[in-house]
């Protein structure tokens, strides 16, 4: 994308990203944050520092995360680096990303595709992490909105831990994705979600009527 | 966004190959492992080789041998370290000291031979090409004047190392390699208390690993100062290994200090006070007043000098607690934020 | 309160999806064919004149484009419009190390970074202000050639009642000084922009902005341009907490650039730049003089503020009254003297972070309140439960408050914390603190003067049984969109997600004045009740007539609507829109709201004024160690009064994401800066500005919150809803300065509350010295003749009796410039 005035030295990268071969020339002082970004179009990779001072970059080379800042694109050739684009599987999120979503573990959502990865590399590896392993796996990625309490029940969520303090969130009609299954094996459908009856049947039960649900409205124009 | 300049980059696939291209023109080459020291410095300007020789290729350089003793290749990560349970078992205070580097990520990618090689530290001069040159650059680099101490004619830059400190307490010895030469040093030779000149180790040498006696009964800890649980380097570090005879009593020990100088200080009359006694409360106050008077903090990190220095007293009396098997936990928790248990 | 079908319930947040896929699209996310790379050459200088600028070398460099420098950028704007002191390139004069010079545009990001260090500055060094005692001691030279006087940027001086007398009826009078540090916002996405011209040849500019409104306003103004012309898109900020507010010279040169190359030209900061953009917390030295009975019972306080502003004046004027704007709110105050001063100085300006001006007031005010509490021997809690503004009150400085449930606050922590059996029973080393507050939701005035909704919303319906909400509101984490769209959902009776929200863009959006001051879910929300009242009424009209069954008995739910006495009988939400559509033609509402007007008349009444407040109280416990001055934290409790929880995951979320950024300012965070031997070198530079030394708390060093929710509906709220982005943050610095009190008996009167700095107050107090660390005195400042302003109880009616006469509103309006008029 960034064109390169004349007289820059380019590199030849062929690794595997989200599954997917590919083979670039790039320019050469290019850092695996930049060509992903730039060269491949994989903007979801986010970057705060580009120093490795803040995880917001992290990215899984060879099933670990590292900083995509700092790890030079020439370095990365015949390795296999997933992304954030590359968690959701055949039209289906992550159960990290379905926890996240649903449970406000992503604000501004900024740090959030560098934490999934993270969290993902974590459970990869330890199948029911302690609310300690999580924070200490996650202490690489800073979040400036969250106060990561719910980043880590959503990680707990994730691999089947118990629920978290409020009842867990209702998320939608988006298209069911088939059933959802976690690290930790498949477990039920989350209370309120579109295969619980309860709450069509609380609605169709007529809850108050719309014309008294304004109690609130200010005495504005 | 903040971007590497233009560099040869080299991928070395053998020692060999690599001490050749070093050979070329050391000055302007620098060795690349990880990259989590290197890549900032370069992006911040503050080291700008012409040529990047990358370590990654080596096999050699990944090894680890058990043997009598251990054998660390240079190339080594210190995620790899820390999720040794040897390591963990017989060389506490190296994993100590590894566990609290950085973050996972970074540990993930450093190596045990950079972090050895890093780059002193100094808040004038960890900073971006243009922050500094608002303040017309230092010694270290482009400038003429050390800012910590406007007339010393060195430059005060912090060693930052954290696992240096425990391999030094743990006499390890490291091998240099360059294209006509091999030599072997003890860690704490490899240093010398210059922020520039930091290291012995010529422009044209390549650290290939790292050998570490027995453990042969031999405790060891290392504490680390820092504001938070992750990210930042040591501002006080201490690391002590003592040998215990069956009744309690010191037969030898070490007390190094990280943080505190350009290089790791050794607090040798401090760690011999202790010989030949048990490590009693009044051994072990003894001795954290002598480490104190070694603790030499520069106005140059996070936290102020006078508090650093302060704090040296209480991480050498906690250091020493837990070699004597004190359930240190709570100020572990408390300090670093876990257990490093 | 009637349960909702979407109000009320915790929901997965209608951008969540986009969030954890990485398809929220950030500003540095954008590409577009030819986009150029844009770079700024900053003042390495804290205070000089240009005396020449020479960017020849840079011009020749391979792949640059274009070169500005402050001759193209003639026209000065900025947030307020009583400072609109910043140009988008300096012109004669560089105010702080990071100030903008020149600008270079190239092909790529590497060679625009090349080129910048080509360009060669001659500066004249100037005599550099380092802090606000300098400007106080040195009118010269100047920072700015506007301001009250010298480098005092705005002195204010506001007399509700006589405070001498009523400090005279008071037992005891309690004089304390105190100094808050000032901080940074730190949002992890650095700012970003892309300017281009879209087919017509007009101007577009996507940034990272908080305020899209304002950077319309203000691109209009410096490029001189009709704002018609000009299309501002706020894309989703990585986080904001106040520091992409203000328009911003990066916004200004790439748009002009864009134009001036018909290409798209795109800049993305890094982290040292957004240092320097700043407008964060202002540094505070503050004094409080507070009379109190016996019982503890306030009768008058006299506070004095000084503030160091930095280089600009950003939003500082309002900032300066925030300092002494919320006391009254909290707390029955009868009388109350507020004098307040902004310096300039040579540093990155600071302007609003989360809570504005505010909690530095707020720090000294509980930590006060807990040393009262201490001299009468009262109990913290009880003492403001005794001393708990009433709701419905019309304060002293006229703030109409309306609910208020501060106390239910206090019983939730206190029963939470066991708070009656642990405080001052803990061990030494342990403690608990307390500490309250509270905060605007919405800031009833607008940032220039005019008598238009401040925000706006509209609903477009269609035979598809879609519906989509455009609103000017912007996305910066806060879940913005999802109270949009949730409040729509809940009244026209469908899910959240068929609903499609367009936000923050300026060519399809109605105006919402931004996501500032807490009062996006308040005023947009309330905007869209209305709009959705709107549509409702309209669909019922034509369900009615086919059904046959009177509008009003009509429910919108669960995507029908249908008859109240026969559920059975009714059409689905899209054969409604469907009939409504064949009915009435093309369907379209609109919601507007406008804040209800000020009761207080006096200048510089319109800070502070809004249509309700939130409250927080919080108990923080903390480990001290004595040796070393190490403080843990292994808890907090705090209660917030959110009036009503409308997804009550986010509400959550904004409450522990406060709480942690209330800890990293308590604790560690610190905008510091450095000044070298000025025998050597007149430097004057930010100490760190690095994600790595300017401590941010990590997941480690995070304690365990405990949230409780305060549910009592607001009538100046949408479904009752007040805010909650802002207040839970105030109490967390106060409170943990009071726990470190109650652990080992020393008082810290500053912020950071550092390790260094107990040890400091500790060694005082072994050696017979005050068992203190904070500032000794407040200066002398040469403060203005205060305005006098009768509180209500005393016949007050809201205007100042001493006030010479303004300039009445309508001549504002018809004025030429309306932008110099001022209304802050
Ligand atoms: C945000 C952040 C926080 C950090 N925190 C810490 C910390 O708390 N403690 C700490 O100790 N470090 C810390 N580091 C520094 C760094 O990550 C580690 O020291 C790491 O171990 C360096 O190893 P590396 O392989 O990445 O080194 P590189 O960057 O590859 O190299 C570092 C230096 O060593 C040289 N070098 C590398 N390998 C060799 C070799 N085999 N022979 C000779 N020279 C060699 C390089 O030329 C370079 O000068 C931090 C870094 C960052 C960015
Ligand atoms: S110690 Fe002095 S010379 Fe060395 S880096 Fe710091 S300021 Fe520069
Ligand atoms: S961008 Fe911050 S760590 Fe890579
Ligand atoms: S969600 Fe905003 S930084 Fe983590």
């Amino acid at each position: 994308m960034a064109s390169q005035p004349g007289g820059r030295a380019q590199t030849h990268l062929a690794c595997v990203v989200n599954g997917d071969p590919v083979d670039i020339t790039c320019a050469g002082y290019k850092t695996l944050l930049e060509v992903l970004r730039e060269d491949l179009g994989l903007t979801g990779t986010k970057h705060g520092c580009e120093l490795g001072e803040c995880g917001a970059c992290a990215v899984l080379v060879d099933g670990e995360p590292v900083l995509s800042c700092l790890a030079l694109a020439v370095e990365c050739s015949g390795r296999a680096i997933t992304t954030v684009e590359g968690l959701t599987r055949d039209g289906r999120l992550d159960p990290l990303q379905e926890a996240f979503a649903d449970l406000g573990a992503a604000q501004c959502g900024y740090c959030t595709p560098g934490i999934l990865l993270t969290a993902r590399a974590l459970l990869d590896r330890v199948e029911r992490p302690t609310r300690d392993d999580i924070r200490e796996a996650l202490s690489g990625n800073l979040c400036r909105c969250t106060g990561y309490q719910q980043i880590f029940e959503a990680v707990e969520s994730a691999c089947g831990h118990a629920q978290p303090t409020l009842r867990r969130a209702q998320r939608g009609p988006e298209p069911v994705e088939g059933p959802r299954t976690s690290a930790c094996g498949s477990r039920e459908a989350p209370e309120g979600s579109e295969a619980e009856p309860s709450r069509r049947a609380r609605a169709h039960g007529g809850g108050a009527p719309c014309a008294v649900n304004n109690a609130g409205r200010g005495d504005h124009a | 966004m903040m971007r590497l300049p233009e560099f040869r980059y080299c991928a070395a696939r053998s020692i060999e190959e690599a001490a050749a291209v070093l050979a070329e023109s050391p000055a302007d080459t620098m060795l690349l492992a990880g990259g989590t020291d290197v890549l900032p410095n370069m992006k911040r300007r503050q080291q700008v080789p012409r040529t990047v020789v990358g370590l990654r290729g080596i096999p050699a350089l990944g090894a680890q041998h058990n043997g009598n003793g251990l054998v660390l290749g240079a190339g080594v990560t210190l995620t790899h370290i820390v999720r040794d349970p040897n390591i963990r078992a017989h060389y506490p205070g190296l994993w100590q000291a590894a566990a609290q580097i950085a973050t996972p990520h970074l540990r993930n990618m450093g190596t045990i031979g950079g972090n050895l090689c890093l780059d002193t530290r100094c808040t004038y001069y960890d900073q971006n090409y243009e922050w500094r040159k608002a303040i017309d650059f230092c010694l270290k680099k482009d400038g003429a004047v050390c800012w910590v101490a406007t007339s010393s004619p060195r430059c005060l830059a912090v060693s930052s190392t954290d696992t240096a400190p425990a391999l030094i307490a743990l006499r390890a010895r490291v091998r240099l390699v360059s294209a006509n030469s091999v030599r072997e040093v003890d860690v704490t030779d490899l240093y010398q208390n210059d922020g520039i000149q930091y290291s012995v180790r010529r422009a044209d040498e390549i650290l290939t690993e790292i050998a570490l006696p027995p453990s042969d009964g031999w405790r060891s800890t290392y504490w680390k100062l820092r504001r938070r649980g992750s990210f930042d380097f040591p501002v006080l570090s201490v690391a002590g290994a003592v040998r215990l005879d069956p009744s309690g009593g010191v037969t030898d020990a070490r007390i190094v200090l990280g943080a505190v100088a350009s290089r790791p200080m050794e607090a040798r009359e401090a760690a011999s006070t202790l010989v030949g006694r048990p490590l009693s409360d009044e051994a072990i106050a003894e001795a954290a007043e002598q480490a104190f008077a070694v603790a030499k903090p520069m106005d140059n990190t996070d936290f102020t000098l006078h508090w650093r220095k302060r704090v040296s007293r209480a991480f050498v009396t906690y250091a020493l607690r837990e070699l004597r098997g004190d359930d240190m936990r709570d100020e572990r928790v408390k300090t670093a934020r876990q257990a490093m248990g | 309160m009637p349960e909702g079908r979407v109000i009320g319930i915790p929901r997965r947040r209608v951008d969540g999806r986009a969030k954890v896929t990485g398809q929220t699209r950030f500003a540095d996310d954008l590409a577009f064919p030819r986009m150029a790379y844009c770079r700024l050459l900053r003042s390495p200088h804290p205070h000089a004149r240009i005396v020449r600028i020479d960017t020849t070398r840079a011009a020749e460099h391979p792949g640059v484009l274009l070169v500005l420098t402050g001759d193209d950028f003639p026209i000065p704007y900025g947030i307020l419009p009583v400072s609109q002191d910043e140009h988008a390139l300096c012109r004669d004069k560089v105010r702080f190390v990071g100030d903008p010079v020149a600008a270079v545009v190239a092909r790529d990001e590497l060679a625009a970074i090349e080129a910048v260090d080509l360009i060669e500055v001659e500066y004249e060094r100037l005599r550099t202000i380092a802090d606000p005692i300098e400007s106080l001691e040195h009118p010269e030279p100047r920072i700015h050639e506007y301001g009250d006087e010298g480098n005092i940027h705005k002195k204010v001086s506001l007399a509700f009642g006589d405070v001498e007398q009523a400090l005279g009826e008071a037992d005891q009078v309690f004089e304390d000084t105190f100094f808050y540090q000032g901080n940074t916002h730190l949002p992890i996405e650095q700012h970003a922009a892309v300017g281009l011209k879209d087919p017509d040849g007009k101007l577009v500019l996507y940034s990272s902005t908080q305020t899209p409104h304002y950077v319309h306003r203000a691109l209009a103004k410096a490029l001189e341009m009709p704002a018609a012309h000009i299309r501002v898109v706020a894309t989703p900020n990585g986080g904001g907490f106040g520091g992409k507010s203000d328009p911003f010279n990066h916004e200004v040169v790439v748009a002009k650039a864009a134009l001036l190359l018909d290409r798209p030209v795109k800049i993305s900061l890094t982290r040292e730049e957004v240092f320097y953009c700043h407008r964060g917390r202002h540094p505070v030295l503050m004094k409080f003089r507070t009379g109190v009975k016996k019982d503890g019972t306030i009768t008058g306080v006299h506070l004095q503020t000084l503030l160091d502003g930095g280089a600009y004046g950003s939003y500082g004027v309002a900032s300066t009254f925030y300092t002494g704007a919320l006391q009254t709110v909290t707390y029955h105050i009868p009388a109350y003297h507020f004098q307040g001063c902004r310096a300039f100085t040579n540093k990155p300006p600071c302007g609003p972070k989360r809570g504005h001006g505010t909690p530095q007031s707020r720090f000294g005010q509980e930590v006060q309140l807990d040393k009262i509490a201490d001299a009468l021997s009262l109990d913290p809690a009880d003492l403001r439960l005794r001393i708990v503004e009433h709701p419905d009150t019309l304060t002293a400085n006229y703030l109409r408050v309306g609910t208020i449930g501060l106390a239910e606050c206090i019983n939730r922590v206190t029963v939470a914390a066991n708070w009656k059996a642990r405080f001052r029973k803990l061990p030494r080393g342990r403690g608990l603190g307390l500490a309250c507050s509270s905060y605007l939701s919405g800031a009833g005035l607008p940032i220039y003067w005019n008598d238009m909704p401040h925000s706006g919303v509209q609903l477009k319906l269609d035979r598809s049984g879609g519906v989509t909400a455009f609103c000017g509101a912007t996305e910066i984490g806060q879940g913005s969109d999802d109270v949009l769209v949730g409040c729509i959902a809940e009244i026209l009776g469908i899910d959240p997600f068929d609903i499609r929200a367009v936000t923050g863009d300026t060519d399809l959006t109605p105006v919402d004045l931004g996501s500032y001051s807490s009062r996006v879910t308040l005023m947009m929300g309330n905007a869209a009740i209305q709009a959705a009242e709107r549509a409702r009424d309209i669909l019922a009209q034509a369900v009615s007539r086919k059904l046959d069954v009177p509008a009003a008995r009509l429910v919108f739910a669960d995507r029908r609507v249908f008859d109240a006495e026969d559920p059975a009988r009714g059409v689905s939400f899209q054969d409604a829109v469907c009939l409504a559509e064949t009915a009435f033609g093309t369907l379209g509402t609109t919601g507007s709201y406008t804040p209800p007007k000020s009761a207080a008349k006096f200048k510089g009444g319109g800070v502070g004024p809004s249509p309700t407040y939130s409250y927080t109280a919080a108990i923080v416990e903390v480990d001290v160690d004595e040796t070393t001055g190490w403080v843990t934290v292994p808890r907090v409790w705090i209660a917030h009064d959110i009036g009503r929880a409308l997804n009550p995951t986010l509400v959550r979320g904004q409450v522990e994401g406060s709480v942690y950024m209330g800890l990293g300012e308590a604790l560690m965070e610190e905008q510091a800066f450095r000044r070298l031997p000025a025998r050597l070198s007149s430097a004057l530079v930010h100490k760190f500005p690095s994600l790595l030394e300017y401590k941010s708390p990590t997941s480690l060093d995070m304690p365990e919150v405990f949230t409780e929710l305060v549910e009592n509906p607001d009538p100046a709220g949408p479904f009752g809803a007040k805010e909650v982005g802002q207040g839970p943050l105030l109490p967390i610095m106060p409170a943990l300065a009071n726990a470190v009190y109650d652990a080992v008996g020393v008082r810290i009167d500053e912020v950071p509350i550092t390790p260094d700095k107990i040890v400091k107050a500790l060694d005082a107090a072994r050696e017979g010295k005050p068992a203190r660390y904070g500032p000794a005195s407040f200066p002398t400042v040469p403060w203005p003749e205060p305005l006098q302003v009768p509180p209500p109880w005393a016949g007050g009616d809201g205007h100042a009796t001493n006030e010479p006469p303004r300039k009445s509103r309508r001549a504002a309006r018809t004025a030429d410039q309306p932008e110099t008029v001022v209304r802050t």
